[in-house]
C-alpha cells in the first residue's frame, strides 16, 4: 500500500470499496477515484489518444489529461470523466478506455512504432484519397483506433435541473483569495454566492502547510466556512464550477449527486445555474505546468503540485523514490512535504543555477540531495523506472519510480477571456495575467498571478471592497496580520533540448514537441494555425497544460518573444459540460410544454385518438364500434354532421377582448375589410396583413358591446397576432382608445354544426327563442345563459360551412357544456368529431387554413380581393405592388379528379394537357386534398394561374416525387354549399 | 442578459421578444407622395451598426409592453430602455 499511515483529509473510519477494470480495490471517504488508484499502486491508467502509450495520473484536478475513465456502468456509464475529480463511493465502477484488449497489452501500441508516419496533421495529409476509402475504411478505422470512450448508447436514466440566481457578489474559487472576498462581502451584508469545483472550501489551503495569523490554514478554512454558511445572505456552492460569462449572466454547473452511485430519488444529477452577478471577484488559483522532456508522459511523472495534493490532502504517495524537477521555488514546497511525509526525495533538479538561500537551507536541514542548474533529459519505463539528469556537461542515470515536475504556475484566467478579454504576458512570473476582464469582474490572488499567501488573502478582501464600493454597499476588508511566505520566484523554462525520446506537449492529443517543429516548417506559425494543424491545446483539456509550453516551444523556433507570439482564445466551458444539464428538464416530450384543452377529460371520456398540434393535444377522431381504420371513423363523423349534428373543441383558437371607444378604427386599420361599421350583436370573417402585404391571419370579430369586441385567430398564430395588435395598440396609434386581453385560456369553446344544431343549443341555452333563425341569423353574435345561468358567449358561425353555432362558457365549465350537448343530442345521434373531420369539412366548403395562408399568399391569391376597403390598412400599400397584384400569380381554385377514382396529393403541381412537366410549364400547386365522403370523391385545393377563371378547364396534378399524374378539373373552390342556404337555414 | 424594463424592472432577456429596428416605430404615410417608395424602406431597409441600435423588445412575459431598447452589438451593452410609444401621442 502506498497510503500513508497518517495525515491527509480523508476519513480513515469509512472505508469504501470500488473496481477499476474489474479489479477489486479499497480507499476512504474524502479519496477521488485518482487518489484511492494512488493508494493502491495503480499507476497506469489510460492509453493515449493517438499513439496508445500508457499513461498515468499527472494532475489532481479538472485539468487532468490523461486519467479519463468510463465511469459507473449500465445507462449511467459516462466516457472520458477524470479520475481526479470524480468522488470515490462504495461500490464505484470505472474502466480505463482507449485499449484493446487490456490496458497493460494494447495492441494498438504499435501505433508509436510508425510515430514518424504519425506527425503533424498525419490524419490530413494521409486520409485524402481516394475519396470513397474515406467513408467506408478510413473513418471507421480511426474512429475504432482514436476512440475517448464509450458513450452509454442507453437513454440518460438522470434528470438534470435549472435554477436561476441573482446576487451582488459572485466569488468563483474558495481558495484563500475567494474565502476572503466571499467573507468580506457577506460580513458587509451584500448577497453573495461562493462555488468552488471542489468538494471541500480552502483550494491550495487543503494541500500547503501554512498558518495564518498564528492558526493552521485549516484552521482558518474551518472557521471561516463556519461563518460562511451561518450568513443568511450568503450562498455556498461546492461541486459547482462556473464554466462561462454570457452577458450579465454566469454559468455554473453544480454536480449535485455526481458523488454519489445514483441520485435520489427525484434528486437532479445536476443543476445548471444562471447566476445574475452584480459584480465578481474571480479567484480560481492557477495551475501547475509540465516541463517538455524525453519520456515526460510516462506513467510516475506527475505535476510537483498534485504530487503535493495527494501527499498532503490524500495521504496518498505516489512513489517510494521520488524526484523532483522545477524551475520555481512552489516546487521546494511540494518537495519538501513530500520528504516530510516520509516519501524519499532522492534528487531535487532545478533549472535555475542559484536559488534562495532561505529554500537551500531548508533543503539541507532535510539532507535533500540537489542539483542546481540540472535538467531531466529523458525518462525511462513503461511505469517510470529511471530519469536521465544532465547537469555540469555530463549526464547520470538515476533510478526513480516518481517524478515530480514544474514548470511554473499558469493563472487560471479562462473566465476573464469570454468576453474577448487578451491576456497580458508577465515576465517576472513567466506566465499570462487577465487583460480586461468581463464588466463587472474583478481578479484576485493567483488566477492574477499573486502567488504569496498573504497577497492572496488581502487581494480577495480588497477585490470584494472594491466590487461593493461601486454598488454603493460599504465593506471592511478582512484583515490579515500574518500569512506564511511562500517563495515564489520563477524562471522561465519550457523544453529541454536534449531530450533523445518522445517529448510531450499535449498529453491527450499526443503532440510532441517535433510536432510542433514540423509545423512551423511547414508554414503552420500562427498560434491558431499551430493549434488546428497539430490538434495542440484541442483535446477535451482545451489545452490547459498544453497551451503555455506549446506557444514557448514556438517562440523559441521563430525566435520570437512568447507575447509576439500569441495566446489562443479562451472560450466557454471551462470544463465540459454534458448536454443534459444545459437541456434540463427540456428533453423527450418535456422539450416544450403540452398544451391540453379544457375539454381534454371530455374528450378522453369519448374515446378520442389526440394528435399533436404545435404544443396542443387536440382530439383527431372518435372511432366507434369495428371501426378499424382512422378513414372510417372520419366518414362516419363527416356523415353525421351533414346529416344529423356534430360537435367539435375548437378552445385552441386565439380569443381576444377588445375594449374602448376606438376599437372599430382600430380593426379597421388591422384587417383589409371594415369592421366600424359592424352592429352590436353581429360577427364578421376579417383578413389581416403583414405590413409587407402578405397575408398574416384570418379569424372572426364579434361586437358584444359598443365598447367591447371579441376577435378569434387561428390557433398556430394566437401569439403572434396578440403581439402584432399590442404593437398596433401601443406604438403605432397610441391616441386611439383600445385596450386588449387575451382571453384565449379563459374561455373553452365548443362547435356544433349540422342540421339538427339549433334543436340541440335549444335544448342548452337558458332563453331558446333567442336562436330562432329570425332573431339570431347567421353570423350573429351574442352574451347569454346556458346551463341554467352560466355565463356564454354565442356565436352563429361554421368552420364547417353548415347550420352552425359556437359557444364559449368559461374554461372550467367547458366539459359540463360538452356534456350538456352530447345529453341534449342524444336523440339526434349527436356526434363528437375531431380534427381530421373538420379538415375534410373545411376543404368541403372551401374555407383556407394554415396550408393556404402559408406566409406566401396574398388577399387576392385567396380571392380575398374584394374585400379590401378604400382607406389604409396594415399592408395596403405593399399588397399594391405590381409582383403581388399580378393577374398571373397563382389563385386559389378548387380541384376534382376527372376519374372519380383517382386520389389527389397536396404538392402536386398543375401542368396544362399536353404539355411537358417541366418548371416552365408550371401552372400551379395544390395545397390541401381530402377523399369527400359528401361527394364520394377526391376533392383539392390549391393555387393555378388564372385561379377561377380556369373553371371547368382540365390540368395534370402531377406528383414527381411520389409518380402521381392525374387528371383534374378545375372548380368552384367552394364545393360545398356554395349558395350558402345550409349556412343561413 | 438583463433589460432593465421601466415597468418591471431588471429582467432576464428569456421574458423578452425581440422585434427588429426601432424604425418600426414610424409608420410612412399611406397617402404621402412616394408611400410605395416609403414602405418598401419601412419593410425590407435596415442599418445593421456596429455600435449602438435602437431596437424593438416586447415584455411577452411581464407587463406586455412593447420597449425601446438602446443595445450596443459589439458588446450587448445596454444604455437605456424606454417604452416605444410615441411621446408626442402617447397618453
Ligand atoms: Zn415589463
Amino acid at each position: 500500500m502506498s497510503r500513508l499511515a497518517q495525515g491527509g483529509l480523508i476519513d480513515r473510519a469509512k472505508p469504501l470499496q470500488f473496481t477499476f477494470d474489474g479489479k477489486r480495490y479499497s480507499g476512504f471517504a474524502g479519496d477521488t477515484l485518482a487518489s484511492a488508484l494512488i493508494a493502491n499502486d495503480v499507476r497506469l491508467v489510460a492509453r493515449s489518444f493517438k499513439y496508445h502509450r500508457p499513461r498515468g495520473i499527472v494532475t489532481a484536478g479538472s485539468e487532468e489529461p490523461n486519467a479519463l475513465v468510463e465511469l459507473r456502468d449500465g445507462a449511467r456509464r459516462e466516457p472520458n470523466s477524470r479520475a481526479t475529480t470524480a468522488e470515490l463511493y462504495d461500490g464505484l465502477t470505472a474502466e480505463s478506455q482507449n485499449r484493446w484488449p487490456s490496458l497493460a497489452f494494447d495492441a494498438m501500441a504499435v501505433n508509436q512504432l510508425f510515430a514518424p508516419f504519425f506527425g503533424a496533421a498525419f490524419y490530413y495529409k494521409t486520409f485524402m484519397w481516394p475519396k470513397a476509402a474515406w467513408e467506408k475504411l478510413y473513418e471507421p478505422m480511426i474512429r475504432r483506433a482514436a476512440g475517448l470512450g464509450r458513450a452509454s448508447e442507453l437513454p440518460d436514466p438522470d434528470h438534470y435541473d435549472k435554477v436561476q440566481a441573482h446576487c451582488d457578489l459572485l466569488v468563483i474559487g474558495a481558495g484563500p483569495a475567494g474565502l476572503a472576498a466571499a467573507l468580506t462581502a457577506g460580513r458587509a451584508g451584500a448577497r453573495v454566492i461562493l462555488v468552488d469545483e471542489d468538494f471541500r472550501l480552502g483550494g491550495r489551503l487543503n494541500t500547503e502547510n501554512v498558518e495564518i495569523d498564528g492558526s493552521a490554514g485549516l484552521d482558518f478554512v474551518a472557521a471561516t466556512e463556519a461563518e460562511l454558511r451561518a450568513l443568511p445572505n450568503l450562498r455556498v456552492l461546492t461541486r459547482t464550477t462556473a464554466f462561462g460569462v454570457y452577458d450579465d449572466t454566469y454559468a455554473a454547473l453544480e454536480r449535485v449527486a455526481d458523488h454519489l452511485a445514483e441520485p435520489a430519488p427525484y434528486q437532479p444529477r445536476q443543476r445548471l445555474w444562471r447566476i445574475n452577478a452584480r459584480r465578481a471577484v474571480l479567484a480560481a488559483g492557477a495551475l501547475d505546468r509540465p516541463i517538455v522532456f524525453g519520456g515526460n508522459d510516462r506513467p510516475g511523472v506527475m505535476l510537483a503540485a498534485a504530487m503535493e495534493t495527494y501527499v498532503s490532502r490524500f495521504a496518498a504517495a505516489p512513489a517510494s523514490r521520488l524526484a523532483v524537477f522545477a524551475n520555481n521555488d512552489a516546487a521546494w514546497g511540494s518537495a519538501f512535504a513530500a520528504h516530510d511525509a516520509g516519501v524519499t526525495v532522492s534528487a531535487l533538479i532545478d533549472t535555475r543555477a542559484d536559488v534562495s538561500p532561505v529554500l537551500a537551507a531548508k533543503a539541507k536541514a532535510r539532507g535533500l540531495r540537489v542539483v542546481l542548474g540540472g535538467r531531466i533529459c529523458d525518462a525511462h519505463g513503461k511505469a517510470l523506472t529511471a530519469i536521465d539528469i544532465v547537469a555540469g556537461g555530463r549526464t547520470e542515470r538515476l533510478a526513480v519510480d516518481g517524478l515530480a515536475m514544474s514548470g511554473g504556475f499558469s493563472p487560471n484566467l479562462q473566465l476573464t477571456c469570454h468576453h474577448n478579454g487578451k491576456p497580458v504576458w508577465n515576465d517576472d512570473i513567466a506566465a499570462f495575467v487577465p487583460g480586461t476582464p468581463p464588466p463587472g469582474m474583478s481578479v484576485a490572488g493567483a488566477a492574477n498571478g499573486s502567488y504569496d499567501l498573504g497577497d492572496c488573502l488581502r487581494e480577495g478582501a480588497a477585490r470584494a471592497v472594491g466590487a461593493l464600493a461601486d454598488l454603493g454597499i460599504a465593506a471592511t476588508a478582512l484583515t490579515v496580520a500574518t500569512a506564511t511566505l511562500n517563495g515564489t520566484a520563477v524562471s522561465a523554462f519550457w523544453h529541454v533540448a536534449e531530450a533523445r525520446t518522445k517529448a510531450f506537449v499535449d498529453f491527450q492529443n499526443d503532440v510532441c514537441a517535433s510536432d510542433i517543429v514540423l509545423a512551423e516548417k511547414e508554414g503552420f506559425r500562427s498560434v491558431e494555425h499551430l493549434k488546428r494543424y497539430t490538434t495542440l491545446g484541442m483535446a477535451t483539456d482545451q489545452g490547459k497544460l498544453s497551451n503555455m509550453p506549446g506557444l514557448a516551444i514556438m517562440a523559441a523556433i521563430t525566435g520570437k518573444s512568447i507575447p509576439e507570439t500569441g495566446t489562443t482564445v479562451f472560450r466557454p466551458p471551462y470544463t465540459p459540460v454534458a448536454i443534459g444539464a444545459l437541456a434540463g428538464h427540456h428533453r423527450g416530450k418535456d422539450f416544450r410544454p403540452t398544451r391540453l384543452t379544457p375539454l381534454h377529460g371530455w374528450a378522453r371520456e369519448q374515446g378520442a385518438v389526440f394528435i399533436e398540434a404545435g404544443p396542443w393535444l387536440r382530439a383527431q377522431y372518435f372511432p366507434r364500434g369495428a371501426e378499424k381504420t382512422w378513414d372510417q371513423a372520419v366518414n362516419r363523423e363527416v356523415r353525421a354532421v351533414r346529416e344529423g349534428v356534430g360537435l367539435i373543441d375548437v378552445s385552441t383558437f386565439g380569443k381576444i377582448d377588445l375594449r374602448g371607444r376606438d376599437v372599430g378604427a382600430f380593426l379597421d386599420r388591422v384587417y383589409i375589410n371594415t369592421f366600424s361599421t359592424l352592429a352590436v350583436g353581429k360577427t364578421r370573417y376579417g383578413l389581416m396583413l403583414r405590413e409587407d402585404g402578405f397575408v398574416m391571419d384570418d379569424g372572426t370579430t364579434a361586437r358584444l358591446a359598443p365598447d367591447r369586441w371579441v376577435m378569434t385567430t387561428t390557433t398556430a398564430n394566437a401569439a403572434k397576432v396578440f403581439q402584432h395588435l399590442e404593437f398596433c395598440a401601443q406604438v403605432l396609434w397610441p391616441e386611439l382608445d383600445v385596450q386588449l386581453t387575451s382571453v384565449s385560456e379563459q374561455w373553452a369553446q365548443v362547435a356544433i354544426a349540422g342540421p339538427r344544431a339549433r334543436d340541440v343549443l335549444a335544448r342548452v341555452i337558458d332563453d331558446p327563442a333567442t336562436i330562432d333563425n329570425g332573431a339570431f341569423p347567421y353570423m350573429s353574435a351574442m352574451e347569454t345563459r346556458v346551463m341554467g345561468g352560466v355565463r356564454a358567449r354565442v356565436f352563429r358561425l361554421s368552420f364547417a360551412g353548415d347550420l352552425g353555432f359556437e359557444i364559449a362558457v368559461p374554461a372550467r365549465q367547458g366539459e359540463a357544456l360538452a356534456r350538456a350537448l352530447m345529453q341534449a343530442g342524444a336523440e339526434f345521434d349527436i356526434t363528437p368529431y375531431g380534427l381530421e373531420t373538420l379538415g375534410v369539412m373545411r376543404i368541403e366548403k372551401g374555407h383556407v387554413t394554415t396550408n393556404e395562408l402559408n406566409g406566401q399568399t396574398t388577399a387576392l391569391d385567396l380571392g380575398f380581393g374584394k374585400m379590401a376597403k378604400k382607406g389604409d390598412f396594415i399592408g395596403k400599400v405593399m399588397a399594391g405592388r405590381p409582383g403581388l397584384v399580378d393577374p398571373d400569380r397563382p389563385r386559389l381554385a378548387g380541384f376534382k379528379p376527372v376519374d372519380p377514382n383517382d386520389r389527389l396529393r397536396a404538392g402536386a403541381h398543375f401542368i396544362a394537357v399536353g404539355a411537358a412537366a417541366t418548371t416552365e410549364n408550371d401552372l400551379g400547386w395544390m395545397t390541401s386534398t381530402t377523399w369527400s365522403p359528401t361527394f364520394g370523391h377526391a376533392l383539392g385545393l390549391g393555387f393555378v394561374k388564372g385561379g377561377t377563371a380556369r373553371i371547368g378547364e382540365r390540368l395534370r396534378a402531377v406528383d414527381p416525387l411520389r409518380g402521381g399524374d392525374v387528371l383534374v378539373e378545375v372548380c368552384n373552390p367552394v364545393f360545398f354549399d356554395p349558395e350558402g342556404v345550409r349556412l343561413r337555414g | 442578459m438583463l433589460i432593465t424594463c421601466p415597468y418591471c424592472g431588471a429582467r432576464d432577456a428569456h421574458e423578452f421578444t425581440y422585434l427588429g429596428d426601432a424604425e418600426l416605430i414610424d409608420r410612412p404615410d399611406p397617402a404621402g407622395p412616394e408611400a410605395e417608395a416609403a414602405f418598401h424602406a419601412h419593410v425590407y431597409l435596415r442599418d445593421n451598426p456596429a455600435g449602438p441600435h435602437r431596437e424593438l423588445w416586447y415584455h411577452g412575459s411581464g407587463c406586455r409592453q412593447w420597449l425601446t431598447v438602446t443595445r450596443d452589438t459589439r458588446t450587448h451593452a445596454i444604455a437605456s430602455v424606454v417604452a416605444a410609444a410615441r411621446p408626442e401621442v402617447a397618453r
